[in-house]
Formats: C-alpha cells, sequence, structure tokens
C-alpha cells in the first residue's frame, strides 16, 4: 500500500523505511570551480583553528586588563562627569558641537544618527545597480568612507578632550572601614581641628579621606604639625595644638587604618 | 558505540538529511583564507558569532551571582570581580567582549558593504543584519548599566535623556525604559536587567536564525 508521496513507512510513523534513506556520505565538490572545498569537516576545522587564535588574544586581553569598576551609584553626586562605552563616544562628541546642541539638540541627538542608521538599513534600495566593485559605484563607497572618517574624527576628539585623570579619580570606590571610634586615637582625633575636615569616619570632606593612607606614624605626625605646601600654597594648613603624647596615639591610630 | 547509537536514533528519526543538509555546502576559494590570505575579511561574520556565543555563555554564568537591585547589585559585582573564583576572568570575558563584538559586527558590516555583497538578491538579509546591529548596540547600552557603579548611571541618565529627545514618543520611550517619567533607580535598573537578558537576547537568536537561514538558502556572495 502506498501512503503519501509513495513513500514506505516504518509502522505508523512518517518516517521513511531504510531504503528511501539519503547515504550518509559527503557530497562530491570536484564539479565546483576553483579549490572549493567542503565546509565540514575541511574549512570547519580550519575556522577552529582561527576562533582558537583569536580565543588565545581574547583571554590575554582579559588577564591583562581586568574589567573596572566604580564606585557603587549614587544619583545625589551632581558634579560627575558621565562617560558612554567608547564605542557611544562619536555620538556623545556630536552633541556637543553649536549646531547640534542645545535649541538644535534634536540635530544631533535624532537627525544625523537616525538619517545615517535610517541609509544604512536602505542600502540595498538606494544603491540598485549591478556593479559590486567599490570603485565601480563611487556614491555608495564615498559616503560610507564619509562615515568612517566622521566616526573616527569624532571619537578622537571626544577622548582628547575628555579629562582622563578627573574621571579616574571621580569614580575611584571609596572604601568604608569601621572606625572604633572608643580608640583612644579615634577620641584625640574627634577633639582636635583635623576631624572638621577629614570627617568623623575619617572618610575625607574638604580634606581627602585617611584611610588607607601607607604613611608611617611619624611622617602622619609631621603632616599634622606643619601642614602640606604644594606650589607655594598651604594646601593642608598647620593643624596641631595638643601634646606631643596625644599626637603619637594618633599618628599611630590613622596609620594603622587600612582599607579593607 | 557511539555509531551504533547513531543508527538507532537514525533508524527511527531518520536525522541524517538535518545535519547533512548544514554540514554539506561549498566553501569557494574566494573567501578561504587557506588560498587567499586577504580573505581573512570573510571570517568576521563567524567571529561576531563566536562572541556572541561567548557572550551568551559568559552572561549565564554572570546571573549565578549577579543581583539585580539596587541595593546588592554593586555589591554582587564587586563580589563576584573580587571573591568568586575565576569571576574575574568570566566577567572580563563579558566585558571585553562586549567590545570586540561590536568591532567585530562594524568590521563585518564594512565588509559586506565594500564587496557590493548586499545587492540583489541578497537585500532581506542585509536589513536583517542591520536590525541585527542595533540589537548588538542595544545590548551594550542597557549591559552598561547593570554593575550599577558610577559611570553606569551617569552614561544611562545621558542615554534616556537621548532618547527622551525624540518627538512625540520621547517621553513614552524614557517611561518605558526608565519605568518613571523622572527618576533613573530601582526600577530602571530590573527594566534593563530584563531588557538585557531576555528581550533582547531572544530578539538576537530569533534574527540570528533568520540571518543563518538566509545565507544557507542563497549561498555566499560570489567573488567581485
Amino acid at each position: 500500500m502506498h501512503r503519501g508521496k509513495g513513500m514506505k513507512f516504518v509502522g505508523d510513523s512518517r518516517v521513511p523505511g531504510m531504503e528511501h534513506r539519503k547515504p550518509n556520505i559527503p557530497k562530491d565538490y570536484s564539479e565546483y570551480p576553483g579549490k572549493t572545498e567542503a565546509f565540514w569537516p575541511n574549512f570547519l576545522l580550519k575556522e577552529w583553528m582561527i576562533g582558537a587564535v583569536f580565543l588565545i588574544g581574547y583571554l590575554l586581553l582579559t588577564i591583562a586588563h581586568p574589567s573596572p569598576l566604580e564606585g557603587q551609584a549614587d544619583p545625589t553626586d551632581t558634579a560627575y562627569i558621565p562617560l558612554p562605552d567608547w564605542y557611544f563616544l562619536f555620538l556623545y562628541q556630536l552633541l556637543k558641537y553649536e549646531f547640534a546642541s542645545g535649541p538644535f539638540n534634536i540635530v544631533g541627538a535624532i537627525i544625523i544618527p537616525g538619517l545615517a542608521f535610517g541609509a544604512l538599513a536602505l542600502a540595498p534600495f538606494l544603491d540598485r545597480g549591478p556593479e559590486r566593485r567599490p570603485s565601480k559605484r563611487p556614491l555608495p563607497t564615498g559616503f560610507m568612507l564619509l562615515a568612517i572618517a566622521s566616526i573616527i574624527f569624532l571619537t578622537w576628539e571626544s577622548v582628547a578632550n575628555h579629562d582622563w585623570e578627573a574621571a579616574e579619580a571621580q569614580g575611584q570606590i571609596t572604601e568604608e572601614v569601621e572606625i572604633d571610634t572608643t580608640d583612644p586615637g579615634y577620641e584625640i582625633y574627634a577633639g582636635s581641628a583635623c576631624i572638621s575636615c577629614h570627617g568623623d569616619n575619617l572618610e575625607g570632606a574638604v580634606g581627602p579621606t585617611l584611610v588607607g593612607t601607607g604613611l608611617t606614624p611619624e611622617e602622619i605626625a609631621e603632616i599634622a604639625v606643619n601642614g602640606i605646601e604644594e606650589g607655594g600654597a598651604m594646601i593642608m594648613p598647620p593643624s596641631w595644638d595638643g601634646t606631643e603624647e596625644d599626637l603619637q596615639v594618633m599618628a599611630e591610630f590613622i596609620s594603622g587604618l587600612e582599607a579593607e | 558505540m557511539l555509531n551504533k547509537l547513531y543508527d538507532w536514533v537514525d533508524e527511527r528519526l531518520d536525522i541524517t538529511p538535518i545535519w547533512r543538509d548544514i554540514a554539506d555546502h561549498e566553501v569557494p576559494e574566494h573567501v578561504n583564507p587557506a588560498h587567499h590570505f586577504s580573505a581573512f575579511v570573510y571570517c568576521f561574520g563567524g567571529l561576531t558569532f563566536f562572541i556572541t556565543v561567548i557572550q551568551i555563555l559568559s552572561g549565564m554564568f554572570l546571573t549565578m551571582y549577579y543581583v539585580p537591585d539596587i541595593e546588592n547589585a554593586w555589591q554582587s559585582v564587586y563580589y563576584l570581580q573580587n571573591e568568586v573564583a575565576f569571576g574575574e576572568i568570566v566577567r572580563g570575558m563579558h566585558h571585553w567582549g562586549a567590545s570586540l563584538v561590536v568591532v567585530m559586527i562594524f568590521l563585518h558590516t564594512l565588509r559586506v558593504f565594500f564587496t557590493g555583497s548586499y545587492k540583489k538578491p541578497r537585500e532581506l538579509n542585509w536589513v536583517v543584519g542591520v536590525l541585527l546591529f542595533g540589537v548588538i548596540l542595544g545590548l551594550s547600552f542597557t549591559g552598561y548599566l547593570l554593575p550599577w557603579d558610577m559611570k553606569a548611571l551617569f552614561a544611562t541618565k545621558v542615554g534616556i535623556e537621548i532618547a527622551a529627545s525624540v518627538p512625540l514618543v520621547g517621553g513614552m520611550i524614557k517611561t518605558l525604559l526608565a519605568g518613571d517619567a523622572t527618576i533613573l533607580g530601582a526600577q530602571t535598573l530590573t527594566r534593563f536587567f530584563a531588557i538585557h537578558v531576555f528581550f533582547l537576547p531572544a530578539a538576537l537568536l530569533g534574527l540570528l536564525a533568520a540571518h543563518f537561514i538566509m545565507i544557507r538558502r542563497q549561498g555566499i556572495s560570489g567573488p567581485l
């Protein structure tokens, strides 16, 4: 009995019987032009080699440059200068030009990127001729080269104009440590002028944090007494007016504060 | 042993044509770097896919530790980065992979563009490819917020402000992405997490399937 398109079925399954099966042997590629080869397994093995070399480079990059993590997000920090990831920098830079910002923000934010992306998506319908060589279709080639040049230029401008040192400083993870407020060193600290600039938990306020300074007690005592002078200005005034003994205790306390 | 197992399954399900249709296709000389070194430009698409697979795998491992909540997101990433065994490597691969996949998809787009491979009959595959580019950029943008550190928050603020400047629907897009018309906070993080982990990957896989079915159906474009 023949059901379907003259195929023999096994029992009640639609799967055809063994005699109608496709043979499990590769196609013959000898008729194909040039040095055509089979994808499976010949070419796939070569692709895996390229993939393996690529993966090694990728892992080396990962190990050499651990991925960055800045301090936890704090929406109240209004001084933070934002920066997108590097591949969006050109769009970000575009918004800084006069013709694309303020009242013309829509030009830089929507119109220019929208036109570029739209033209890219519709490329096959805008460039309909049969020619494929870039030199034979000057307009598409020219526009694409212009777009690439603009992206490179804008990214360059953005990188050159960004204050990378300030960016690194503003993103740093501020170490929080449990301060032992019963420590005699802390009590002296709290009773001195130091606390008004360096904060209740030594976390820093007007002055920097005193946690994990990496300074010896002698250096800390020296700074407390004499202040810090930099470029002719006192960036930290001489602040200590207590006894030598108290200074010693406090300096040892501060020096012993390690970031976790 | 394996052969017998294969035959047992094949006898019942006739699986040979399923994989032979994918495996048996020709690789022409002009795209094979083994014959012409300059043909390495034809590797960019495959490498994009390779990194995409790495992104999916490393992302799956990251979600074993990551908590999409403003109290714990940063803490969990910090823990992952500093305490978890090989956490730094897995997060590193996901972080650098995000950059690499953008580079590779850009190079792949340029290769297809400059070889004129988007022309008839391959217009549809080009359009799907550009959509894939958009999805990848969307994944990059939403993924950037998830560590919930300073640069993540403020870069997302800028990005959402740009989206809000779209005429007519800008405000709606902003509310859709941020979960609120004014606040960028807990809702935004969970929405970006959902978009990054469920919505966009689903779109990505669907478009990738269409991309590959079309390339297998048409074959690679001929030499210039």
